[in-house]
């Protein structure tokens, strides 16, 4: 499920490797919640193999040292065990865009250079978009939908409550901005994608807000009755 | 009014502001406005408190009213455990010179004045000699890093160094509460996130701060958030743990 994408700088989720590791904790499974939804939507985008390539296309390296060097560029926020570096390089190998030193012996002697078709292929996908056109549907969409139409729910007291959650996991992110991310680029730029990401859903509870208010202030329009009914179980149905 | 005055150890021990019940009506019947309806607010010495919230919820006038700058309708406010509404309007002005410092959101510096000039300034207009007031706008100036800037002109800075002048300007001294409404103006976010860290290293070397901004980005690095709405506090943010929670665990590796 993790979905870092190096390249165009978005670390989409980051964390939930980590947080899912300690499924005890409270705050995992409130955060996870958030991610879930998340990394559905953006599919298993994992790019190992790409992130390795990046790498071997300043030198040819050893396994050990890409595994190093990938946490690093990380922000130290992405674990890699060895056996998943030899991996993704034993398929890179197969593929022809990457070849090792021609010794036949597996494991850390083995050193690895990038191929042509290798630098190729590491072009393309740089500038290759992902797939960002799926329409949303996250946990926390349904819940304000919801929200707005259980007769007694408090939608404003609903979305505070989120809107909360979220500056307490910025502010935790922030924390590490001004502490360790101060002299790391790598992490600098996996912090800021995610705080970015989480002031755009604060933004939108903002919106959702201003949106359910003005509609509670006004009259129910007759046109309104066909259209978000459905919309709302179409929506409920992708899940 | 000497900072001594204003209680030995009192740092720890008193909110620098204490705000209780405060309420803020505007205008009469039947057109009252309630922009703050008993809000309570407490910030220590060294902590910073972000306040956020949508247009017209109240915000700017909290900050104006703990600035003494206003009279709330209802409730009390104390800085530095002393009531505003006992104080005659002179000493009140003396504690707007000399305890409270303000960021504005396009950094007010006077053109005509070098950078230590303008840092030095409150306590120029407050009474301090001239050398002595200069002294302590270059101390200010340092603990920014932009002490080697001080002889010049606003106009011959960066926009980074005009606003840790104005940053140093509003702690000079010795200021226990600063006061910024969207202190980082219509900077880009890396240099706002910059202005935020400014005045978060100002809150730990001692002051209090009350931050005003409807970005969650810069609310983000205060040590609590409020949450107003219609002049009522709705919400706030318990004190996070630490960042490691969000970084892999050793056993992971």
């Amino acid at each position: 499920m993790l979905s870092v994408q190096i390249g165009n700088g978005a670390v989409t989720s980051a964390p939930s490797p980590n947080l899912r590791s300690c499924p005890d904790a409270v705050a995992a499974d409130k955060y996870a919640e958030y991610y879930t939804g998340h990394d559905a939507r953006h599919g298993n985008v994992v790019s190992v193999p790409h992130a390795l390539l990046a790498l071997l296309s300043e030198e040819p390296k050893y396994g050990l040292q890409l595994r190093e060097e990938f946490e690093a560029e990380t922000g130290e926020v992405w674990p890699l065990n060895v056996g998943q570096v030899y991996k993704t390089l034993g398929r890179l190998e197969r593929d022809g865009l990457a070849e090792s030193d021609g010794t036949g012996q597996d494991g850390p002697q083995k050193r690895f250079r990038i191929t042509p078709r290798g630098v190729e292929a590491l072009a393309v996908w740089l500038r290759t978009p992902p797939d960002m056109t799926s329409p949303p549907r996250d946990e926390l969409l349904m819940k304000v939908l919801v929200a707005a139409r259980v007769p007694g729910t408090d939608a404003h007291e609903v979305i505070q409550v989120h809107r909360v959650y979220l500056l307490e996991l910025m502010q935790q992110w922030t924390r590490l901005k001004e502490g360790e991310a101060r002299d790391d680029l790598s992490l600098a730029l996996v912090v800021d994608a995610e705080l970015f990401r989480l002031d755009a859903v604060i933004r939108w509870l903002d919106a959702a807000d201003v949106r359910l208010a003005r509609a509670a202030a006004e009259p129910p329009r007759p046109a309104r009755s066909a259209a978000p009914v459905p919309q709302l179980r179409r929506l409920g149905a992708r899940r | 009014m000497k900072p001594a005055e204003l209680g030995e150890g009192g740092q720890s021990a008193v909110s620098v502001l204490e705000m209780r019940g405060v309420s803020k009506i505007y205008g009469q019947e039947p057109d009252r406005v309630h922009a703050l309806a008993g809000v309570d607010l407490s910030v220590r010495a060294g902590e910073m408190v972000a306040v956020m919230g949508p247009s017209g919820s109240g915000k700017s006038t909290l900050l104006t009213i703990a600035g003494s700058l206003e009279d709330p309708t209802g409730g009390e406010v104390r800085v530095c455990g002393m009531a505003l509404a006992d104080m005659p309007p002179g000493r009140k002005a003396r504690l707007r010179r000399r305890v409270i410092g303000y960021v504005f959101q396009d950094f007010n510096l006077l053109p005509g004045l070098t950078a230590v000039e303008n840092a030095a300034l409150p306590l120029e207009l407050d009474g301090v000699a001239v050398p002595k007031a200069r002294a302590a706008g270059l101390a200010a100036l340092k603990s920014l890093g932009v002490a080697e800037r001080a002889d010049r002109f606003p106009d011959q800075l960066s926009g980074g160094e005009r606003q840790r002048v104005a940053i140093a300007r509003a702690v000079v001294g010795d200021r226990r509460l600063l006061l910024a409404d969207e202190p980082s103006g219509a900077l880009d976010s890396v240099n706002g996130g910059e202005v935020m860290r400014l005045l978060h290293e100002a809150c730990q070397r001692g002051v209090a701060a009350v931050v005003v901004t409807h970005d969650a980005q810069l609310a983000a690095w205060a040590d609590r958030v409020v949450l107003l709405r219609d002049g009522r506090m709705t919400g706030k943010t318990t004190r996070p743990p630490g960042p490691e929670s969000l970084l892999m665990s050793e056993e992971l590796r």
